[in-house]
Parts: C-alpha cells; structure tokens; sequence
C-alpha cells in the first residue's frame, strides 16, 4: 500500500461534514470537504499544496494530523498506519507537527511563550529542565531573545510582528518531528517579513533534515519553497508534479486557468489562458464526473459524467483529466462549440 | 418562522418530560413511607396493604411514574391530603391570584426597569447613570421578603395607609377589582417588582448604551435627525430584547412569590406550597410545583418565538 | 502619544512577567466601590468567626421580661429579640449560619458544574448533548420554586437545605462552564496540543482549565448574593436552620410578629442579609470589570 521512499503515504483519505437540517436536525446534506484523496510525501521534500480557499486544503491538513477522523482512507507513516498498534497515534504526532496561520490565537494567552513550546515537549515525557533549555534554543534558532520572551505571554508581543509565527514554529520544532505541516505560514505576513521567514524555514529543514508540507493559496510563495506541487479542486487532486514542470507545463485546465491568474514579472510570458470566471461550485453537490467541467474551458460531454482518474502523464507529474486521456472518448469541442 | 417555532416546540418536549420527572421523584425523595401522611395513626396492616395497592405505592417507580402522568394528562393531580379537594381545582385558584400579582408587579418592574435603564444608557458616566445603576443593584441585592416587611412597617404598622397582608377584607380569597381589592395589592406587588426593576434596568441600560454607541446613530444624528427621532430609534431597537427579557420575568415572578407571598398572607401558589410543605401534604406539593414549571417553560417557549417572530435579525 | 515612547524606551529585558491574576488583583485592588465591599465581608466574617470574642452577650441567653426592648438599650444596643435576647449577639453568631448557607451551595455548585460543564463542553456530541438536555430540565424550574419545591419534599434542616441549593446552583454554572469551553474548544491552540499528542486530560488541565475557570469564577461570585438571599429565605420560610440556633433569615420569620412593637429591631436581620447580599454583588462587578481588560 505504500509507496517506496515516502515517508507519508495517503489513500483514498475521504471527509464529509454533516449539515443538520429539518425539524429534527437530521443530517440532510453533506459538505464533500475532501473526497478521495491520494499523495505520497517523500522524505525531505517540500510538496506545495494550492488550490482556491475551500478546495479542502485546510481539512486536508488537518486530516493529516488526524485532528479530524477521517470519514474513509488510510494514512501511512513510514509503511505504518498511523493509529495501528504499531503506531499509536501519540507517536505519530511526534513526527508530525503542524504550524498554523500566523497568528495569537494559536497560542494559550494564560501560559507563558516558553509554556507554550514546551508543552509538547513535556506531553511526550521529556524531563522539565531539558525541555526548557531545548525550548529556549528553539526561541534563539527562530529568533526570539530567550531572556526576553520566554517568560513573557503572547498579549506582550508588540503587534506587527511576526512573533507568534516564531513561536509556532518553535513549538513544532519542540518534538524533533520528521515532518511539518505549514498551513498557510506566511499568509497573513507583510512580503517583507514573509521572505525572511523563507529563508529561515528553508535554513531549519536543512539544519533539522525536515520534510514539508507547505499549504498555501500563494502561487508565488509555493513554487518558491516546494519541490512538488499538488494542486486541489473542490476537495480532489487535480494535477500533481515537480514544481518546474508543473508551472512550465501545466496540464490540468484549472492548473491553467490558476497559473494565468498569477501576475507575472515578466510582460513576455503571460499566458493566454481565460483567467477562471465564477465562484467554484457548491462543494455540498459537487458537479457530476470531473468536478471542474463547469468552468472547464475544454469540456466535453465525457466529462460531466465520468471522473478522471489521476494519472501519470509526463516524469514525476500527474493529473486528472479526460482530455489528456485517448483512452476516455474525449472529443475536445470546437471553439463555436465552446461558445456557445 | 414556522419552523423555527415547530422545531422549538419539539425541543420542548423533553423538557416538559424532565420536569414530569422531578416533580414526580419529589414524592420519593422525600423521607419516609408515602402513605404515612394518608393513614390514620392507628391504621391496621391490612389497612395499610390495601391503600398501597389502591394508590399504585406497590409497583415499580416506572409504572408508577406512568401511571402518575396519564393522570395528570387528565388533569387528575391526586387529593390533597389536609382538605380532600382535588389538587388541580386548589391549584388553578391559587395559580390565577398569583398570576395577576406577578402580572401587576412585572408590569411596575418593566415601567420602572426601562426608565432607570434608558436614562442610565442615554446619560452614561453621568451622576444619573451612577444613581439609575444603584438602583439597579439594589433591585438584585434586596432581599426581597424583607423589603416587604420593611414596606408593612412603614406603610401599614407606621403610617397606616395601606393593608399589611391578605388580599381582601376580613381574610378573603375572593378578588374583585375595586379599590379596597387593590389597595391590598399594592404592597406586595411594589414589593415584587423591585427584582424585575433591577434585571430589566440592567439590560435596557446596556442595551441603549450599545445602540447609541452604533455607527449608524452617530450617522442619523450627523444627518439632523431630531434627539426624539433617535430615541424612537432605541426604543425601536432595544424593545425586542427588553420585551423577551420581561416574559421571562414573569415566570420567575410565578415561580418565586413564594417568599412574598408569604409575608403578606396573599392567598396563591406561594401560600398554597408552604401550607403543602408544613401539612406534608405531598401531593399538593408536587401539584403546584408541576403547574408552576409548566407555566415556566410554556412562557419561555412563548417569549422564545415571539421574540424571534420581533426581531429579524434573530435567525434561528 | 508620551505612552508609546515610554514603551519604546522601555527596557523589555523584564525577564517574568506578572501572570494573569495577578494584574487583575492589581486592578481590583485600585477599585474603590470593589474594596470598600470586600472590606465590609471581611469585616462581617471576621466578626462571624471570633463571635464568641466579639459578641456582648450569648446569643441563645434570654429573659422574657426583657423582650423587644428597643435599639439603643442599656446593655443591648441593638435591643433585644421576642425572647428577650440580645440582638448585637445574635446578629454577629447568626453570620456564621447565614454565611455558610450562603456560600458553601455556591462553592459546591461551582466544583461540581464547572467539572460537568467542562466534560460537556470539551467531550461535546453526544456526551454533551445528554448531559446539557439534563441541565434544561433544571433550567425549567425558578430557583425559588426549586430550592423550595426540593427542601420541602428533603424536609426541614440545614443538610437539606445545602443540598437543595447546591442542586438549584449546579445548572447554571455547568451552562456557563459549557459554553466557554466550546467557544474554547475550536481554538487554535487547543488544536496545537492536541496535534502535539497529548492527551484529552492533559490538554483540560494544561490548556482548558487556565482559561474557562475565570469566567466561570467570576459567574459564580455573582450567585453568591442569589444564593444569600435564597438561603435565608428558605430559614425564613422554616426550611433551613431550626431555632433556637441564631441565623438571619430565621430571625427575620420569628421576629414577624413583632413588627408592631419594635419595627426597626424586627428588621435588623434583613438589614444583614440585604448588605451582605449587594456587597458581594459590588465585588463580583468589581472583579467581572477588572477581569474584562484583557490586554
């Protein structure tokens, strides 16, 4: 079931919300947040993850965790399942940590910061005095003046500054974890902090041999920091592939549609894709067969009744879509067809 | 709308069975055999046997319970022990004195309530504020028994102006509206009101003080709208909420006259459940108590949906 | 503006900082109305505790002829009661009864709500859903009419009437618990630790409990003037303390009769209650608002 040198490998990781309704508060519908998700994470990468806020990046990553259950699917972690008994899920929370968005309300206002980091230290049995000096070269490592800040509470922090992000950080780092999920990190950074951030997680995965999980709706951000690139629609995988291929070459006509919408730097390499119009679908009734088909450019009839499978196209880079499949009876439409 | 209020009446329904419940383990929590109350001193084994057969006291507390509530589906609360009249006619004459005490005293606690409070909230940090606001403490703080005692002293014992207890001449039960009747009334109902004054003084205050802080009055008074059409405007805004919060004080005011009730000898529930509970007359306890919560819940239901029916902004 | 550049100046290298209840002690203290109202219970505790230093007289020690004599008495300041006793002594024994009714429901309902709450609140689903559809049923009685519906079926006395009023206090303050640690519940750093791997206990201990119990407390203060006034009344309605022992509600019934002979010693109990009952009103307003500045 797993896959050779990835050290996360997900199948079929499928989650539904219940929306209650009725008089008697039955479930009437559910919110598809992210359904049937596979991906593997190899030791030592960055994998990018974007897609449009509520394609299921966010429940992804909490899924990742296990913060949430999933409804169906499998996570594996180093060819274990995780919640087996041969990896209990307390032992692998210890190599997977988690840093959320950039902010104080990620941290308990009544503990002080080094309180805060050490907390997961101390959860997983490391003895007090050597979580402390390892929470308070941690604060140094990301910049933080142990004398003083780790005594203070997260409200003392002057505002602006990318503090709690450090202390998230700090606090993830605590466990020695093999991988970090970042969602949405540098999100609500000013670009000028942001960079220096960029620097500084790329000097510790170097430094602490971390693997990354980077979530972001920053195109720009992503490519700079990943590896790999999956790109998510309305709680699918769309298309996945190294960076450079996949923003050289995309495949997937929302990849497309999603890389035109990116202002360039440069005025000669725009691309002449329609940018994407609308919002996405309803993620309550997702679209018959390819959930992108409404706004798909290309679309044929193929598409609103069959899913796509994910498949390897090009090295190291997949995607899910029809017309890259001879075998799927795709005919691509006229451009009169299309627009009509 | 609709659905809200179906939806809220279905939520009702297990409440109304919890409360069934409690007040029908009253009989049983309380100490001693049930039936001692009912039976003669020097009644006979046999006797005994057989009364408990009759009123059910032998079978498990689940039929009982049944029992016990397909009656009182029926209207059927059992027999007061002290004056053999059923408990749902002794009840029902003692709920309506006690509903028009709490009516009145609601109604002078909601007049006074609003009028501290919106001068509290419209003059805030002002002295008026800080003596509106006094007013409201004392309105939570005062114990309100002995308000009423305080109340007979100066105005019966001392000045001799008005009645000191009961709710007519010569001890009468019997209410007519004249002005001897509601010369009776007007100590415990000032007396009563005093707790609502205090809670509804407090919302309304916190309520008007809100509103004006609110960009868009600031807005309305930037365009020339009159002080008067401002205050049209707050009252239109703060009155769903003040409105919900003085249903909900009637039915603590139905609930809890007990007190008063009793200082000034005014023939309803109150009196009704400290003579049940000095006769352990256990049924009639249990009565009382049922309609009481009943009312309770059946006037937050009512306020509930009302109150989402005033105001649009509540969607629920 | 002269505040930023202070800050500014500041040197930060203040390694502790103060904790959270310390600067709220700090801003309670600062609160004239708060103080003046904790000085007055402190005051009526003290008294209640030395009562056998501080009292005149015995409180339960009487003469007929010397009945309902008025305030200002020679040997009785405070006059004397229907049996001739003294009312400066029994007032200062009867806040040992009238206190400790009026404070242990709430003390009692505070531990057993907070916790239930707590469970209800962080567990949520299904745990929650039976636990607070229990609560609303509770919720369906008045106060009053609970506290008096249960001590009239339990019986008269001071065990029974604790009971009852831990039992009126206990939904309110587990409603309270609940709501603020679901709000809590959802929060991001509550998220962090559970991802960090700890377990459901910990993170209560560690992360829950810090930061719902103050809310919880300072709810709680508030109920202490309800309570002060229900456990009287219920003395007054004979449900709680039997006499002869000396409590204000109880004294307030028994000297009923007598509000046409010596009105203003008649009222003296209720007095007591009233000033004790709209102190720790002042008090749990002083500590909500000194609590309410977060930052």
């Amino acid at each position: 079931m797993t896959t050779q040198g990835a050290i996360m490998t997900v199948r079929g990781l499928r989650k539904y919300f219940p929306i209650k309704g009725g008089i008697l508060g039955r479930t009437v519908k559910n919110v598809h947040a992210v359904d049937g998700v596979d991906l593997e994470v190899f030791a030592g990468e960055t994998l990018g993850v974007v897609g449009e806020s509520g394609c299921g990046k966010s429940t992804t990553a909490r899924l990742l965790m296990h913060l949430i259950n999933p409804d169906q699917g499998a996570l594996y972690f180093d060819g274990k399942l995780v919640g087996s008994p041969e990896l209990p899920l307390k032992a692998y929370r210890r190599q997977v940590q988690m840093v959320f968005q950039d902010s104080y309300s990620s941290l308990n206002p009544r503990l002080t910061i080094e309180d805060n980091i050490a907390f997961g230290a101390r959860v997983h049995g490391t003895p007090a005095q050597e979580a402390l000096s390892r929470t308070h070269d941690l604060l140094d490592r990301v910049g933080l003046d142990p004398a003083r800040f780790a005594g203070r509470y997260p409200h003392e922090l002057s505002g602006g500054q990318p503090h709690p992000g450090k202390i998230e950080r700090a606090r993830a780092l605590a466990l020695r974890p093999k991988v970090i999920i970042l969602d949405e990190a540098v999100s609500a950074l000013d670009k000028s902090v942001e960079a220096q951030v960029l620097n500084l997680l790329a000097d510790l995965k170097a430094e602490f041999g971390l693997t990354y999980v980077f979530i972001s709706h920053d195109l720009h951000v992503v490519r700079f920091v990943s590896d790999r690139v999956m790109v998510m629609y309305l709680g699918q995988v769309a298309e996945i592939g190294t960076a450079e291929s996949l923003y050289d070459t995309p495949l997937h006509p929302y990849s497309r549609a999603l890389l035109s919408s990116m202002p360039s730097m440069d005025p000669d390499n725009r691309t002449q894709e329609p940018a994407l119009t609308g919002d996405p679908p309803n993620p309550i009734d997702p679209p018959s067969g390819c959930r992108f088909h409404t706004r798909c450019p290309v679309a044929a009839d193929v598409c609103a009744q069959q899913v796509p499978a994910l498949t390897q196209r090009a090295a190291r880079h997949l995607v899910a879509c029809h017309a890259h499949d001879p075998a799927s009876g795709y005919v691509a439409p006229s451009r009169q067809e299309a627009a009509e | 709308m609709f659905g809200y209020t179906l939806r809220r009446i279905i939520y009702t329904a297990p409440v109304l069975l919890g409360v069934a419940v409690v007040c029908f383990a009253l009989v049983h929590i309380s100490p001693g055999d049930p039936l001692i109350s009912i039976l003669p001193a020097d009644a006979s084994v046999d006797l005994q046997n057989r009364l408990r057969v009759l009123y059910g006291f032998d079978r498990s507390y689940p039929e009982q319970f049944i029992l016990w509530l397909g009656r009182a589906l029926q209207g059927d609360l059992g027999t007061s022990i002290a004056t053999g009249r059923p408990v749902t006619t002794e009840v029902m004459r003692a709920v309506a004195n006690t509903l028009m005490l709490a009516a009145v005293a609601t109604f002078i606690g909601f007049v006074l309530g609003c009028f501290f409070g919106f001068v509290a909230g419209y003059f805030s940090n002002s002295p008026l504020d800080k003596a509106a606001s006094a007013a409201a403490v004392f309105g939570v703080s005062v114990p309100h028994y002995w308000l009423g005692m305080v109340l007979v002293i100066i105005f019966s014992a001392q000045l001799g102006w008005l009645p000191a207890a009961g709710a007519g001449p010569g001890g009468s039960s019997q209410w007519k509206f004249d002005m001897v009747h509601l010369s009776y009334m007007v100590l415990p109902a000032l007396t009563m009101s005093v707790i609502p004054m205090g809670i509804i003084a407090r919302t309304v205050r916190a309520l008007v003080a809100e509103i004006l802080a609110q960009e868009f009055v600031i807005g309305l008074r930037a365009r020339g709208l009159s002080e008067f059409g401002v205050f049209l405007h707050v009252v239109k805004n703060a009155a769903p909420t003040a409105l919900a919060v003085m249903g909900v004080q009637l039915g603590y005011l139905l609930g809890g006259s007990i007190l008063i009730e009793t200082v000034f000898s005014w023939p309803g529930t109150g009196m009704l459940l400290n003579s049940a509970i000095f006769q352990r007359d256990l049924p009639l306890l249990q009565g009382t108590i049922l309609v009481l919560a009943l009312f309770f819940v059946v006037l937050n239901l009512a306020v509930d949906v009302l109150q989402s029916a005033l105001d649009p902004r509540i969607k629920r | 503006m002269a505040d930023i550049s202070l800050t500014q100046l500041q040197p930060l290298d203040a390694v502790r900082s103060a904790g959270y209840w310390q600067n709220v002690g700090a801003r309670l203290v600062r609160d004239k109305t708060a103080m003046a109202a904790a000085a007055v219970l402190l005051l009526l505790v003290l008294a209640a505790i030395f009562a056998p230093l501080v009292a005149p007289l015995d409180p339960l020690d009487g003469r007929l002829t010397n009945r309902l004599k008025p305030i200002g008495t020679e040997g009785h300041l405070l006059g004397t009661d229907e049996l001739g006793r003294d009312m400066l002594s029994r007032l200062i024994w009867g806040g040992r009864l009238s206190l400790l009714m009026g404070v242990t429901p709430v003390v009692l309902a505070f531990i057993i709500g907070s916790a239930v709450g707590i469970i209800a609140g962080y567990a949520g689903g299904w745990t929650n859903t039976i636990i607070m559809r229990t609560i609303d049923v509770f919720y369906a009685f008045p106060s009053v009419l609970l506290a008096v519906a249960l001590s009239g079926a339990l019986g008269a006395g001071l065990g029974n009437a604790l009971l009852s009023l831990t039992v009126v206090f206990i939904p309110p303050i587990a409603r309270v618990a609940e709501s603020v640690t679901t709000r809590l519940r959802s929060s991001d750093f509550i998220e962090a630790a559970r991802a960090s791997g700890a377990d459901a206990l910990t993170i209560v201990r560690v992360h829950v409990l810090g930061n719902v119990l103050g809310p919880i407390f300072v709810y709680a203060t508030s109920l202490i003037a309800v309570s002060m006034i229900l456990a009287s009344g219920l003395s007054f309605l004979g449900l709680g303390v039997r006499p002869p022992s000396p409590e204000w509600g109880l004294m307030l019934n028994t000297l009923r009769t007598a509000i046409y002979v010596q009105p203003w010693v008649a009222a003296l109990p209720g007095a007591m209650i009233f000033m004790v009952s709209i102190s720790f009103n002042m008090l749990s307003d002083g500590l909500r608002s000194a609590m309410e500045v977060r930052q």
